[in-house]
C-alpha cells in the first residue's frame, strides 16, 4: 500500500532565522502591523510503499532523522497521511 | 606510507565548482593533485584529502546535506577515523558538518546576501594540519563567497569547542581584532572555521585556494596549503 505523508522541518526554537525576520520585516508594507514571530520552514512530501501505516511511519520518522532535516539546527514534525 | 610529493586529493560532487582551483593550488604549492569522483569506491592512496567549495547537488534541502551520502564519503569518513588529513572549504566545510565530521552548523547568512570579498581571519590555532606553518594571531587576507556561512551550535557545543580550542579561524579586523562589523554573515563568535576533536578535520567557509596567485590577488591562502603538505610528510 502506499502512504503519504507530509514532513515540516522548521528551525529549532531560538536559533537565527533571517529569513523569518526578513519576511516579517515585509509585511508593514502591505498594511499589516501586527504580525510578530514569523519563521520560514520547509515543507517536504513523500509517498512510501509499506505494508502497513506504523511501518511507513517509523521510516519517515529515520529519513526526517538522516536527511530530510539537520537534527544540529532543525526540529520535525510528520502530519497526517493519507493512504492511495 | 608517502614518499617524495605528497598527493592531495580532491573531491567533486555534482555542482562542486571550485575543485579546479584546489587542484590547482595544491600544485602549484608543490603538492601532486589528484582528481577524486564522488562515486568513487577508494581514495586512490591519497595522503590528503580536500572537499571543495561549490554548489553540490544545488544546495537543494540543505547545503551539503545529499553529499554527505555520495559513495566517496564513506572512505572519507574511514580515512578520518584513522587520523587522515581532511580540509573542507566552503561546500566541503558545509558536507563535512552535515557528516558530523565536524560540529555545528553553517546556515544562510545574517544579512540574507551572498557575501563574495576579500575578508581577513585570524590563526587560532596550529595544531591542525593547514595551520602548521602558522603562529596563533597571525591575520590571513583571503576571499569569501558564500550564501549560507553563518556557523551556529547549541550553546553547549559552542562552549565546548570554545573551551577544547576547536575554533581554527575566526572573522576579524586587518590588525587581528575582533567586531561585529568584519563578520561577514554573523557566524556565532566569529568562527570561520574549526576542526574535529582528533584535530585532523577542519573546515572552514573562506576559500584559500582562490588566494595563492601573487598574480590574481591576495596569497593568504599559500600558508594552508603549505601546512598541509608539510603536515603530510611529517606523518610519514
Amino acid at each position: 500500500m502506499t502512504f503519504v505523508f507530509e514532513v515540516l522541518v522548521t528551525l529549532k526554537p531560538g536559533l537565527s532565522d533571517p529569513q523569518g525576520k526578513a519576511v516579517e520585516g515585509s509585511l508593514p508594507a502591505l498594511g499589516w502591523t501586527n504580525v510578530h514571530d514569523v519563521h520560514v520552514g520547509k515543507h517536504i512530501r513523500v509517498s512510501v510503499d509499506a505494508a502497513d501505516e506504523a511501518a511507513a511511519r517509523a521510516q519517515v520518522d529515520e529519513m526526517a532523522r538522516r536527511l530530510l532535516s539537520n537534527p544540529v539546527i532543525e526540529e520535525y514534525r510528520i502530519l497526517e497521511t493519507e493512504e492511495t | 606510507m608517502t614518499k617524495g610529493t605528497p598527493r592531495i586529493g580532491v573531491i567533486t560532487f555534482p555542482g562542486s565548482l571550485d575543485d579546479r582551483d584546489a587542484l590547482r593550488a595544491i600544485q602549484t604549492m608543490g603538492g601532486e593533485a589528484v582528481s577524486l569522483w564522488h562515486a568513487d569506491a577508494d581514495l586512490h592512496g591519497v595522503d590528503a584529502v580536500v572537499l571543495p567549495g561549490g554548489f553540490s547537488y544545488g544546495d537543494y534541502l540543505r547545503t551539503g546535506a545529499i553529499a554527505r551520502f555520495a559513495r566517496v564519503m564513506d572512505q572519507v569518513r574511514t580515512f578520518a577515523g584513522r587520523g587522515g588529513p581532511v580540509l573542507g572549504i566552503c561546500n566541503g566545510f558545509q558536507i563535512l558538518c552535515e557528516s558530523g565530521l565536524l560540529p555545528g552548523a553553517l546556515i544562510r547568512n545574517r544579512s540574507l546576501r551572498f557575501v563574495c570579498r576579500q575578508v581577513h581571519v585570524r590563526v587560532e590555532t596550529t595544531v591542525t594540519p593547514v595551520t602548521t606553518d602558522l603562529v596563533p594571531g597571525e591575520v590571513l587576507d583571503i576571499p569569501v563567497k558564500h550564501g549560507e556561512g553563518q556557523f551556529v551550535a547549541g550553546a553547549d557545543e559552542l562552549a565546548a569547542i570554545e573551551a577544547e580550542g576547536r575554533v581554527v579561524f575566526r572573522y576579524c579586523a586587518p590588525d587581528g581584532s575582533l567586531d561585529d562589523v568584519h563578520n561577514p554573515n554573523g557566524s556565532a563568535n566569529a568562527i570561520a572555521g574549526v576542526r574535529n576533536e582528533a584535530g585532523n578535520v577542519v573546515g572552514l567557509m573562506p576559500h584559500p585556494e582562490h588566494a595563492v596567485d601573487p598574480d590574481v590577488g591576495p596569497t593568504g591562502g599559500q600558508p594552508l596549503f603549505g601546512s598541509l603538505l608539510t603536515s603530510v610528510l611529517a606523518r610519514v
